[in-house]
């Protein structure tokens, strides 16, 4: 796992649903078909209602133009990130579209099993609500040693809530890592 | 040590004596239940972790329901069933419900309930959110993601978190003007959509077990629009008599300890509750009817693994019987057998079908259909700034198709009154 990550930040609201991060008519590409997969990057946060998309003051795509990746890294929401469906696609779509790590007040129960699980975004919670202080563009640091969040143009420092009894999983890359990694399976 | 429903049903599939809320524990799965969406992924992860030997751990425990995406030309979609099929037939997959065969159902939740895969004192995971439902029956039932379900369909086994449990009880008697959709969106407006993130809900008192199995599962299926990890009902004299009728399972019945410890109890008179609706684009966006009364609207629905069962058609029934809608009304039972018994069960005389053909409405094959928005040609559909009422659970922003549509959320009773008006409009004011 890298401990450190940096990368500018895309900044959300509230109760960000799957509907937004992945609208459920892309539902049918293909997840594992490298090219074909490249579609869930295109489309991650296409639902997002543009005067929402990027804060403050919206009007901000994850994704321009016909790219599949997007200039963002590190996404901040609010509280309830993820939820609605069970969709895997979500956390998929974000990781596709390069999104490295959320960091959110607190996360949807599926949702954030499915990033863990699956490997695919690291949710991180804030000790406080981050996305009304971070604003998209801001460059960000990271820090996986002491769960902090810095914003390198003033070198401001927020704190976040360690991952608890999933650092396991987490540290591993996902449930089946860590099953090998045990010994439950082979 | 006193327990919760949802905990003592945990710690028996966990295999201990007791377990306590915040405790990490692996469960033994009774049933994995996938669908179309999910599961084309879900056996492509299975494969590449488990290799090309790979082995599901116990057939008869895997249901596959194909319900999302089922009567459209969307090249993508109709391969995901593909997939499904191929998988089916490889794997000697028995619970496999083929789409254009008679053993297909529709949306997977309702036809776990018809095909007797709901057993009290179980556990049940399925990749799809609403999952939950299930838990009308007296059983532990949750939502995962592929990944989960992969591990499960190799191992049996998934780790999960004890949940906190919140307890809802709803004393008194249901007016004729309330169904459980109301119940439901009462608890939301209160609690809101994370206000039971990662906990278990427990349905009680007088008017919840008044309730018909069809109705208790409205109460449910929406405890994912909170957030829940699980709704709950326990097993009683109703569930026996509808299982009596589809399986010969054996089970056991749970229920919570007089002194269990809850994270928070609410309770509610029936009795003194009205009509509600959940205004875009929250289910927790709670109003009375009467608040919102007039709202022009330009399409109806009802359908859905919520509103789409045979109790909420007949519910509407009682209002469209001799009407005629003034709004594009689409009607999308949830199941085939509901399908059938629009048919064969009838108000004075007179079938559901008939009753629904002559008050003008659309009636649509059984699926998932617009409740989820879909490909482009899937039926009602809403489309640029439709305003819609619906009997679905979710209204999020473009959930039902178009993002700058908008959708509330209600009874049947409610939306039926609404398609007779072209506006929304008070049950009470046709009953
Ligand atoms: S009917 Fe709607 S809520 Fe129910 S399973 Fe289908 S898409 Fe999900």
């Amino acid at each position: 796992m890298e401990k450190i990550i940096l990368g500018k930040a895309y900044v959300l609201g509230n109760n960000i649903d799957t509907d937004q991060i992945i609208p459920a008519e892309h539902l049918v590409y293909s997840l594992s078909d490298e090219e074909e997969s490249k579609k869930y990057g295109h489309f991650a946060l296409s639902g997002a209602p543009l005067p929402e998309a990027g804060l403050p003051g919206g009007g901000k795509p994850f994704i321009t133009g016909d790219n599949y990746l997007s200039e963002y890294s590190i996404i901040i929401g609010g509280s309830n990130f993820g939820c609605g469906s069970s969709r895997e696609h979500a956390p998929f779509a974000l990781q596709k579209a390069g999104a490295k790590a959320i960091i959110a007040e607190s996360y949807a129960r599926i949702f954030y099993r499915n990033s863990v699980d699956g490997g695919f975004v690291l949710p991180m919670e804030s000790e406080n609500k981050l996305n009304d202080i971070i604003k998209t563009g801001d460059e960000v640091e990271l820090n996986l040693t002491d769960y902090t969040l810095k914003r390198i143009a003033d070198n401001k420092v927020f704190q976040l809530k360690h991952p608890g009894d999933v650092l396991p999983i987490i540290e591993a890359g996902g449930v089946f890592d860590y099953a090998r990694k045990t010994g439950m399976i082979v | 040590m006193a327990m919760t429903i949802t905990e003592k049903i945990l710690a028996k599939s966990a295999g201990k004596k007791a377990v306590r809320p915040g405790e990490n524990i692996w469960l033994n799965v009774d049933v994995l239940m996938t669908h179309d969406v999910c599961g084309p992924p879900t056996i492509q992860i299975w494969k590449k972790e488990f290799g090309e030997n790979a082995k599901i751990w116990d057939k008869n425990k895997l249901v596959i329901f194909p319900d999302h995406y089922i009567f459209t030309a969307d090249k993508h979609a109709n391969r995901n069933v593909d997939i499904l099929r191929q998988f089916a037939n490889e794997y000697s997959v028995e619970n496999y419900y083929d789409v254009g065969t008679e053993r297909y159902k529709g949306v997977c939740h309702i036809a776990l309930a018809e095909e007797g895969y709901n057993i009290p004192g179980t556990v049940l995971i399925g990749t799809d959110s609403h999952t939950c439902t299930s838990g009308a029956f007296g059983m532990f039932a949750t939502g995962v993601g592929n990944t989960d379900a992969a591990f499960i369909l190799g191992t049996g086994k998934i780790w999960e978190k004890v949940p906190e449990s919140m307890k809802f009880t709803f004393d008194g008697n249901l007016p004729s003007y309330l169904t459980a959709k109301d119940l439901i969106l009462y608890i939301l407006g209160d609690i809101t959509t994370d206000g039971a993130t990662y906990r278990a809900m427990e349905f009680d008192g007088q008017a919840v077990y008044d309730l018909s199995m069809d109705e208790r599962m409205t109460l449910t299926n929406m405890a994912i629009e909170g957030g829940g990890m699980n709704g709950i009902i326990k097993a009683d004299a109703v569930t026996e008599a509808y299982l009596k009728e589809r399986t010969n399972k054996k089970y056991e019945i749970f229920e919570s300890d007089a002194d269990a410890k809850y994270h928070s109890t609410y309770r509610y008179n029936a009795n003194e509750l009205e009509p509600v609706v959940a205004k875009p684009h929250s289910p927790d966006n709670r109003d009375t009817v009467r608040k919102v009364q007039g709202t022009k609207l330009t399409k109806c629905y009802i359908g859905s693994c919520t509103g789409g069962k045979l109790s909420d058609f007949v519910n509407a029934a009682k209002i469209l019987m001799g009407k005629e809608v003034k709004v594009p009304t689409f009607i999308v039972p949830a199941s085939t057998t509901v399908a059938g018994e629009l048919e064969t069960i009838d108000i004075s005389g007179i079938s559901l079908k008939d009753i629904f053909t002559n008050a003008g409405c659309e009636i649509a094959q059984s699926s998932c259909a617009a409740c989820l928005g879909g490909p482009a040609d899937t039926v009602g559909r809403s489309v640029d700034h439709d305003v819609v009422i619906s009997t679905t659970n979710r209204n999020f922003p473009g959930r039902m198709g178009s993002k700058k549509s908008e959708v509330y959320l209600a009874s049947p009773l409610t939306v039926a009154a609404s398609a007779v008006t072209g506006k929304i409009t008070d049950p009470r004011d046709y009953l």
